[in-house]
């Protein structure tokens, strides 16, 4: 318990870590690029920009915050939050019009898991390029 | 927005390469390890997919 406190490193100063969180947000690998790491940014770009694609080609829907009981509102929200994670490729998509009804089939049900996948995965980027910026990681 | 009509096996192919190389890219700290991790974590999938594939089609008789 002693030694695990004092390995614990201070916190990094957000002015370190939050301008490549946002970026890694907004554009996927986008903090890496900021953290001059392009060789991961650009694989990162193009996995979750990818997987995106392919949920808008296999008309996949977008979720919409709704409440109800619990599952409802577990599923609901929480694809929302998912979908809201892929930063620019789910605003560009919203503005233009692109969400749409969820529909039957196994087709629009695999884009819709792949929409909100791409956003997860998104998260994981973000939390990669914090650990980087903030001197967890090399 | 041209449309995609993938079957399951090609949808879940896809899915398994893109987090694949997400996952090998976020988790380990050597080039070589997240090429190790990436590639073993796709051999997973695949493997999920058609081991879960054959139990499904053979539990339906």
């Amino acid at each position: 318990m002693a030694k695990e406190k004092e390995q614990r490193q201070p916190m990094a100063l957000v002015s370190a870590w939050a301008p490549a969180l946002a970026l890694g947000w907004l554009i996927p690998g986008g903090g890496h690029f900021l953290l001059k790491r392009p060789g991961r940014g650009a694989l990162l770009l193009v996995s979750v920009t990818s997987m995106f694609l392919c949920g808008l080609m296999m008309r996949g829907a977008m979720f919409q915050p709704a409440t109800g009981d619990l599952l409802t509102t577990l599923i609901n929200t929480g694809g929302f939050i998912g979908d809201l994670c892929s930063g620019i490729l789910y605003l560009l998509s919203v503005w233009l019009g692109y969400n749409q009804a969820d529909m039957a089939g196994h087709v629009h049900d695999y884009g819709t898991k792949f929409l909100v996948t791409a956003g997860l995965l998104n998260v994981l980027a973000m939390v990669d390029a914090f650990e980087i910026a903030a001197g967890r990681k090399d | 927005m041209p449309k995609m009509n993938l079957s399951h096996f090609e949808a879940a192919f896809l899915f398994s390469l893109f987090t694949s190389i997400v996952l090998g890219v976020v988790t380990k700290r050597t080039d070589r390890d997240r090429l190790h991790y990436g590639l073993y974590t796709f051999a997973c999938f695949l493997a999920a997919l058609f081991g879960l594939g054959w139990v499904m089609y053979l539990g339906h008789g």
